[in-house]
């Protein structure tokens, strides 16, 4: 593999983790599977892409875009939670919905932003790394990201909304309104992905409304590859797990196109990435009931004195 | 006080699988009345403490708290005032928090809920840990250890913690011992009762043990079929044994107790 493409692989690693921490907040804190975002990932570079266009400052637009995002969570969120609409359907049809949506705010299929100046050029007037300028940007992102979910988490909302998810009737019961808890929580996973989206674009150099397809796929692998390595019992833990997981699935798709492995080409990387995803599910299925099986011992290992009775 | 008046519970109305599960309840519990309820498998008992802490919404009735009308809140709401531990250890608690996490869940009860880290202060957390320590069962040592690994007895005592961590008025406990080996579920009534007394709660709680009805508590109330069938005040109760309770159980829905149906422990 080329310098060239590692560095690539590396950017679009550290990017598609932005995606899997929002992936991981709907999908694992609040166990609502998601389907958004295969539409608020080219919603945000939809937004950012048109903002730029017509000359709004690169960060403002990108933060525009994390916005929109927020929107789409929120609709996506007050689907299910309102108006009762099952959580996968919830997600699909605003996927489906922002489709249109983003043709809409494009204006056409695509928006070049060759002409205009994105987030990456104003970066390469504060440093210059070369080849390394883009990665070292999203790199510091991707962890203030990261950060920021993990700080999120340990707040009194975060502890709520990860009552909500784990356990509604208890939450419920401690006064907590765990609908509500599904709007916050969704609102931030999109903007997330949202944000990613607006920062995919300025790296191609073009918003396409095609590009969505196979976030979702992608997300969900780099998380649970990401499990895989590091597990999930902490917080901080398993969003580092997020980025892990996304650079290694990335520089495993560079690898294998590079070295022509099996004779995989670029059109095959959906079919890569879900069965990786299928194949990661099983096994860590099989772990976890493992793991299941190991900790109902464990009471009753627990010394007698140290028991309630 | 707490009133239930005129509660009719139907699930699944207009279908095949129509339950009746409360017809015309009315119901008055006294400031700091403890109350214990039996009654056959599906008799209603766990309906009617879920329309007291809101989960279930009856289709007429009302239910009122301190003369206030609280039938259309909603059961988080209903928290500032109404505690609940659930029959299922699991149910009460989030395994993948800490002690201390799931204790700061409660300490934030009817209150808004924004970015300050969620265990607070150093004094916060001492305090937490203050609580535990008063349950006696040695987990003020372990607060940062996640509530997945402790005991279905020590789940429960800090679920009956985390419900009534805070000032509030009622505390529902439905079979909340039932999933405990005898001495632990021994443990946590002890504690109920103690909690309860001290604070002056109002309390229901359901039982399947005629013996801890009757020892437990101010009062015994009796269901069957969606409705109160016996009603016993604190001197009626003195005077009955288990084997009272469970023949007159039997004559008031006309038809013996089935031993299968009920426990006579
Ligand atoms: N969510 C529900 N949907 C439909 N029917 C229900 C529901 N909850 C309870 N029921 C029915 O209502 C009736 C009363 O149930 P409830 O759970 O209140 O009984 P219970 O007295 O608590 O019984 P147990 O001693 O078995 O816990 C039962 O016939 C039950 O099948
Ligand atoms: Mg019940």
């Amino acid at each position: 593999m080329s310098l060239f493409a590692f560095a690539g692989a590396l950017e679009s690693g550290l990017l598609f983790s932005l995606v899997a921490l929002g992936v991981f907040l709907s999908f694992r804190v609040l166990d609502f599977p998601d389907l958004t975002v295969d539409g608020s990932f080219p919603l945000g570079a939809a937004v950012a892409a048109a903002a730029l266009a017509s000359g709004v400052d690169p960060f403002l637009a990108t933060g525009l875009a994390i916005v929109a995002g927020w929107g789409a969570g929120l609709v996506t969120a007050l689907l299910n939670v309102r108006f009762g609409i099952m959580n996968l359907l919830s997600g699909i049809l605003t996927m489906v919905a922002l489709f249109s949506i983003n043709l809409r705010i494009m204006g056409g299929p695509n928006v070049p932003l060759y002409n205009v100046d994105t987030v990456f050029d104003v970066a390469q007037s504060w440093f210059n790394f070369g080849l390394w300028t883009n990665t070292v940007l999203i790199a510091i992102v991707a962890f203030a990201a990261k950060f920021l979910v993990d700080w999120f988490l340990k707040t009194e909302l975060g502890l709520a909304l990860r009552a909500s998810g784990e356990n509604p009737a208890m939450a419920e019961a401690q006064g907590i309104a765990v609908g509500r808890m599904a709007l916050v929580g969704m609102a931030i996973s999109n903007g997330l992905v949202a944000l990613a989206g607006a920062l995919f674009a300025q790296l191609q150099g073009v918003a396409d409304v095609s590009m969505g397809i196979g976030t979702i796929v992608t997300g969900l692998a780099a998380l649970i590859i990401g499990e895989a390595i590091l597990g999930r019992r902490m917080v901080f833990v398993a969003t580092l797990g997020c980025i892990v997981g996304a650079l290694v699935y990335r520089l495993f798709i560079a690898l294998s196109l590079s070295a022509g492995f099996i004779g995989i080409q670029p059109q095959d990387l959906n079919l890569v990435t879900a069965i990786v995803v299928a194949i990661a599910v099983v096994l860590s299925k099989g772990r976890a009931q493992r793991n299941r099986r190991r900790a109902g011992m464990t009471p009753r290992r627990a010394p007698a004195a140290k028991r309630a009775g | 006080m707490l009133s239930l008046n005129n509660i009719h519970v139907t699930f699944n109305a207009g279908t095949p699988t129509e339950v009746r599960a409360l017809s015309d309840i009315n119901l008055k519990i006294a400031d700091g009345e403890f109350v214990t309820v039996i009654g056959s498998n599906g008799a209603g008992k766990s309906t009617l403490l879920s329309v007291v802490v809101g989960t279930v919404k009856p289709e007429r009735g009302s239910v009122h708290l301190d003369g206030e009308d609280v039938t259309a809140w909603s059961p988080h709401r209903r928290a500032m005032h109404v505690g609940r531990v659930f029959q299922e250890p699991r149910l009460g608690t989030c395994s993948s928090l800490s002690i201390e996490e799931n204790l700061a869940l409660a300490a934030a009860r009817g209150k808004s809920r924004g970015l300050k880290g969620a265990l607070g202060t150093r004094q916060n957390r001492k305090w937490l840990a203050d609580q535990v320590a008063k349950l006696e069962i040695g987990l003020e040592d372990r607060m940062t250890q996640p509530v997945g690994t402790l005991s279905g007895g020590q789940r429960q005592a800090i679920s009956l913690l985390m419900a009534t961590l805070l000032p509030m008025k009622i505390l529902v406990l439905d079979e909340h011992t039932a999933a405990l080996d005898p001495g632990a579920a021994a443990k946590v009534l002890a504690l109920s009762t103690e909690i309860a007394e001290t604070r002056k709660l109002t309390t229901l709680m359901v039982t399947h043990s005629m013996r801890d009805a009757l020892a437990v508590g101010h009062r015994t109330i009796m269901m069957d079929s969606g409705r109160i069938v016996l009603d016993f005040t604190e001197e009626e109760r003195a005077k009955l044994t288990v084997q009272d309770l469970s023949s007159l159980f039997g004559r008031a829905i006309g038809k013996q107790l089935d031993d299968d149906k009920m426990m006579l422990a």
